[in-house]
């Protein structure tokens, strides 16, 4: 019985183009206080465009109701639980957007006097320090944009080690579990890819580590607690499979949501580590982005990192950019500093305790799924999971019923779905991670949902193939879309 | 589904016919389903050379993209322009209407190596 | 279900952490909202003459009404369409109003910004060439010069430069020439430049197309596009929208985009959203071309990119429609005046034609000129020999339409004191 949404009307809404009317407009100049200058005579004719053709005109009520009104074609995790595994869809404080917001902070220019700007830097060096603390390496550059950014990052600091050492290599170790960005980013820094086979416990395979690492491998991407949920057991000595020729390991911070205040990667032996503010730290996924992916790594990495640097300067901070081994930039400026205020506020909130309970609800509360969830779907890989659980759609398939369907049908019952087909190891695969902020009642609901499908599988299986319903725009035509490409209005 | 028995078959799911030192090459029927609707095509150039056992393009489907590997050796003399507008003709009749490149073989020893529709059949078969 | 402890009790002895993490305990909203204040109390909130990639503009107030919508604020990538048909449709709508800026054909639902653009420009031109070297102008954005080195150094791209007229301040076409060959994948060039300068960017594309290489166009003011001819003879553009109401933040987030020929499309990076109809035939939008992006592509994805800067592109998408088509050209003639009102009095050392932004020389030394308006808590101009030497001794400065009369001439006084 679905007891978390019940039908309401949703308003309709167009396309801002399809609003607009000539003339109108939302925002109105102060008067000019210089005179005004005609466009053509300072810059010349040709330099000067014609109108914006097609650019919306519209009111400023046009613009509130427009974007209100498509907002309430969302769902968002102030809706609800969002199940999607290593996403960390955990609630995003507002007392975050609050202190970002603060002028002195918000409109601090990246070049204004270091004098000026000792407020901005302090904060940086404040979450340096706890990141640091959590993570239990030596050094951070907090420049990278996202995750991915700083993958690249590490896979940089990296090549730049090696090189110092007189041979960059030529390989990168992926195991088959791993998120796509792993070999994207390995393939963007110049290095040719090999996968790793996990084992038949859904862990990497010691033995086919062993062979594959040779004098051409630079480094072992690895994601710890791996991409089903399970931590790799025989990660000190896949570590020193690595470290004994000379290579080095890369941990992907994705599932963090289940170290934090448990386990440092710095001492299980983790040399480069990239951390994604907007899963552990809590800062908004805003649809999308924008992201942060600080990048920790161990002494002997320290010389490479981006410029600039936090140096203390007597009792200031300034930014170093004297340092001859960086790999350079990898972004203008610091790093999304907004970003950065809203994850420090977030570990300011819990402290070290408070971050320690987090990761316990966090991994408790994917048990408790785990265990709810266990009769009623295939869990290929029975070892302990923590923050998040793998099942697979084996039973159901039998029905006809595919994890993507059962993610669909999830809709009507007022969830986002869970992450769907991923990892590529396990096949239809249903990857679920509530994080801490799920009450008992929210997982409640979450179950009993999935638990009812199941048995809708079993009597009117078109009922979840044909998901979802009762939704204002049911299942897109993704074939048309990708086969005759529309990419933007046109009048 | 039948496969033509004038055509010789690889193991990764492409299919070749041969004419003379011309070969026309496809993917199969196997391989159009097990991709689902097709969305987009890549092939090469004309004049680019193919090697027997390397890719020359891909296929992909909304969700995934598959590489095509060229049985034989030799230079592409022909490409099929009509997949650009209607990649969906991979699914409707990839042994026929939908080949992908034709090329000038170098030597026929590559083709001797390949399946017949009798093996591919049971190679499917036993893969699904 | 287990008692809290064996929920970890799997784990190795040896990796466990067997002490509280050293942090300092938990503390109230109020005491998190007080230490932020402190903070901020220690970065000046002055007004400003700094430019040099990030602009202050007014950021009118609906766009954090619409930005602080829990539905946009929280929401996740919209991978599930059914749901997410809020961001999908502001995305979509933000794809269309590039384009109709830029001139370009398609453009992505953005990067992470400016700077990181570039490079994804750079390997998206060296896929479409199968050429390899880069040439960029030294006036484009310097540290958008030093990202693209930092990328195109594992990527087997040379990055060359060419230079700029000494005079003019705009790039040396002689010198651009002298250096394209058939090997030059694309020639790079950033209008307005870093030193405020509208390039000739039809002879630049000019030249880059005799070779055969395409033209990449830079934006770092997107204010700008509100007046300035848009780069229709470009091939790729890339830009900055920080200007459409993207606080400064101390150098981010920021949004970048990507926009290019409709032939170029399948070689973009970064998500795109496509129209399509649902099950009943209703309009509905989803993301789409998706075999380009690294989830499915892997290892030979256009890009490693994950991220969209969704709510930074909706906040843009925001401030772009509440200036609208009149607004936005009348905030950029402001901008324009404001600009000039202040460089005609401090002599701008270049003598191309300018927008918002130009390089000026003080009768004495920069430093000199900006410790005197820190007196009066004023924040001066960009002295230049951090970037450039040859120009040391000169400042570049900005002047929008947050810039008062008052602060200028206050500015006028100190430099010609």
């Amino acid at each position: 019985m679905i007891r978390k949404v019940r039908k309401h009307i949703v308003q309709n809404e167009p396309l801002i183009f399809e609003r607009s009317s000539p003339g109108k407009n939302g925002c109105q100049l102060p008067a000019l206080d210089v005179p005004l200058v005609d466009p053509a005579a300072a810059l010349g004719a040709q330099n000067v465009r014609g109108e914006i053709e097609g650019f919306p005109e519209v009111s400023e009520v046009d613009v509130i109701r427009h974007f209100t009104r498509l907002s309430t074609w969302n769902y968002a995790i102030d809706l609800g639980m969002y199940p999607l595994g290593s996403c960390t869809m955990k609630y995003n404080p507002r007392v975050n957007e609050l202190v970002a917001r603060l002028e002195g902070l918000a409109w601090a220019h990246p070049y204004q006097p270091e004098a000026l700007s000792q407020g901005a830097l302090r904060i940086m060096q404040r979450l340096a320090g706890a990141l640091l603390e959590i993570t239990g390496m030596d050094a951070i550059t907090l420049q990278p944009a996202a995750g991915a950014h700083g993958e690249l990052t590490g896979i940089l600091l990296v090549r730049a080690l090696l090189e110092s050492r007189g041979n960059p290599r030529k390989k990168i170790l992926i195991p088959d579990s791993a998120h796509g960005t792993n070999p994207a980013t390995a393939a963007i820094a110049g290095y040719a890819v090999e996968n790793i086979r996990s084992n038949d416990q859904g862990l990497i395979d010691l033995e086919a580590l062993c062979k594959s690492v040779t004098d051409d491998v630079a480094a072992l991407m690895v994601t710890n607690p791996n991409t089903l949920g399970v931590f790799e057991e025989n990660i000190v000595k896949a570590v020193e499979i690595l470290h004994a020729k000379g290579a080095l390991v890369y941990m992907d911070g994705a599932n963090m949501n289940a170290l934090v205040g448990i386990a440092r990667p710095g001492d299980f032996g983790i040399d480069v580590m990239h951390l994604n503010l907007h899963k552990t730290f809590s800062t908004p996924h805003g649809g999308g982005g924008p992201g942060g992916g600080p990048v920790a790594v161990k002494q002997i990495l320290e010389p490479f990192l981006p410029i600039p640097c936090l140096k203390s300067s007597g009792d200031s901070l300034t930014l170093d950019y004297d340092r001859p081994q960086s790999i350079g930039k990898v972004r203008a400026f610091y790093g999304n500093f907004g970003v950065l205020v809203r994850a420090l506020a977030y570990i300011l909130a819990h402290g070290g305790d408070g971050l320690r309970n987090a990761t316990v609800d966090a991994v408790m509360n994917a048990n408790y799924i785990r265990h709810k969830l266990a009769p009623y779907f295939d869990l290929p890989y029975p070892r302990p999971n923590m923050h998040e659980v793998v099942f697979s759609d084996d039973f159901q398939s039998k029905l006809g019923v595919r994890t993507g369907d059962i993610a669909k049908r999830l809709i009507d019952y007022g969830f986002h779905p869970y992450t769907v087909s991923f990892p590529l190891i396990v096949h239809g695969a249903l990857m679920i991670e509530p994080t801490e902020t799920e009450s008992k009642q929210e997982l409640d609901l979450f179950i009993e949902a999935m638990i009812d499908i199941c048995g809708e599988i079993e009597k009117t299986p078109e009922l979840v193939t044909q998901a979802p319903h009762d939704v204002r725009t049911t299942r897109v035509d993704e074939v048309a879309a990708a086969r005759k490409p529309v990419l933007r209005w046109k009048p | 589904m039948n496969y033509p028995a004038d055509f010789s078959y690889t193991k990764e799911h492409e299919w070749v016919k041969v004419d003379g030192n011309t070969a026309t090459i496809g993917i199969t029927d196997h391989a159009q389903h097990e991709l689902g609707d097709i969305v987009y095509v890549d092939l090469p150039k004309v004049g680019a050379n193919a090697e027997a056992g390397t890719t020359f393009g891909s296929v992909e489907s909304v969700k995934a993209v598959s590489d095509i590997f060229s049985p034989v050796t030799g230079e592409i003399v022909e490409i099929n322009e009509s997949l650009a507008s209607a990649p969906e003709k991979l699914n409707s009749d990839p042994h026929g209407e939908a080949w992908l490149i034709r090329v000038r073989m170098t030597g026929h020893e590559e083709i001797k190596q390949l399946m017949t529709a009798s093996e591919y059949q049971e190679y499917v078969g036993a893969e699904s | 279900m287990q008692a809290r402890d064996e929920l970890f009790a799997h784990l190795p002895e040896d990796v466990v952490l067997h002490r509280p993490l050293d942090l300092p305990a938990g503390v109230s909203e109020y005491e998190i909202v007080e230490y932020f204040k402190a903070r901020a109390a220690e970065n000046a909130t002055w007004p400003s003459f700094l430019g040099a990639g990030v602009y202050r503009h007014f950021r009118p107030v609906v766009v954090d009404t619409v930005a602080s919508r829990g539905e946009f604020l929280t929401s996740y990538t919209p991978y599930q369409a059914e749901i997410a048909q809020g961001t999908l449709t502001t995305i979509f709508e933000f794809q269309t109003m590039i384009c109709q800026l830029t001139g370009m054909d398609v453009a992505n639902a953005s990067m992470y910004d400016g700077s990181t653009a570039v490079p994804e420009a750079a390997m998206m031109a060296a896929r479409v060439t199968g050429r390899h070297r880069i040439l960029a102008a030294r006036t484009v954005h310097p540290e958008y010069r030093e990202v693209l080195r930092t990328y195109a150094r594992n990527q087997g791209m040379p990055v060359e430069e060419f230079g700029y007229d000494p005079k003019s301040g705009g790039i040396d076409l002689a010198d651009l020439e002298s250096r394209l060959n058939r090997e030059t994948a694309a020639v790079i060039i950033q209008s307005p430049n870093f030193f405020g300068i509208v390039e000739q960017v039809n002879a630049a594309a000019e030249l880059a197309h005799k070779f055969g290489a395409l033209l990449i166009f830079v934006f770092a003011e997107a204010v700008s596009l509100g007046l300035l001819e848009p780069p229709a003879s470009a091939d790729i553009v890339v830009g900055e929208l920080q200007s459409f109401a993207i606080s400064p933040s101390y150098g981010g987030p920021f949004a970048g985009i990507v926009a290019a020929r409709e032939k170029f499309l399948r070689q973009m990076p970064g998500r795109l959203v496509g129209q399509s109809v649902d099950t009943h035939g209703n309009r509905a939008f989803c993301l789409t071309l998706s075999t380009r992006e690294q989830h499915i592509r892997r290892e030979k994805a256009t890009s490693n990119i994950c991220t969209n800067q969704a709510l930074i592109a909706l906040m843009a998408t925001v401030f772009m429609t509440l200036y609208g088509k009149e607004g936005l050209r009348e905030l950029a003639v402001q901008n324009l005046s404001k600009a000039h009102y202040l460089a005609r009095k401090l002599q701008p050392r270049f003598s191309g034609p300018y927008f918002n932004e130009f390089v000026a020389v003080p009768n004495v030394p920069v430093e000199e000129v900006n410790r005197q308006l820190i007196d009066r808590k004023i924040i001066g101009g960009l002295p230049l020999d951090r970037f450039y030497p040859e120009l040391a001794g000169s400042m570049l400065l900005c002047a929008t339409e947050m810039s008062k009369r008052d602060d200028m001439d206050a500015v006028i006084t100190v430099f010609q004191a």
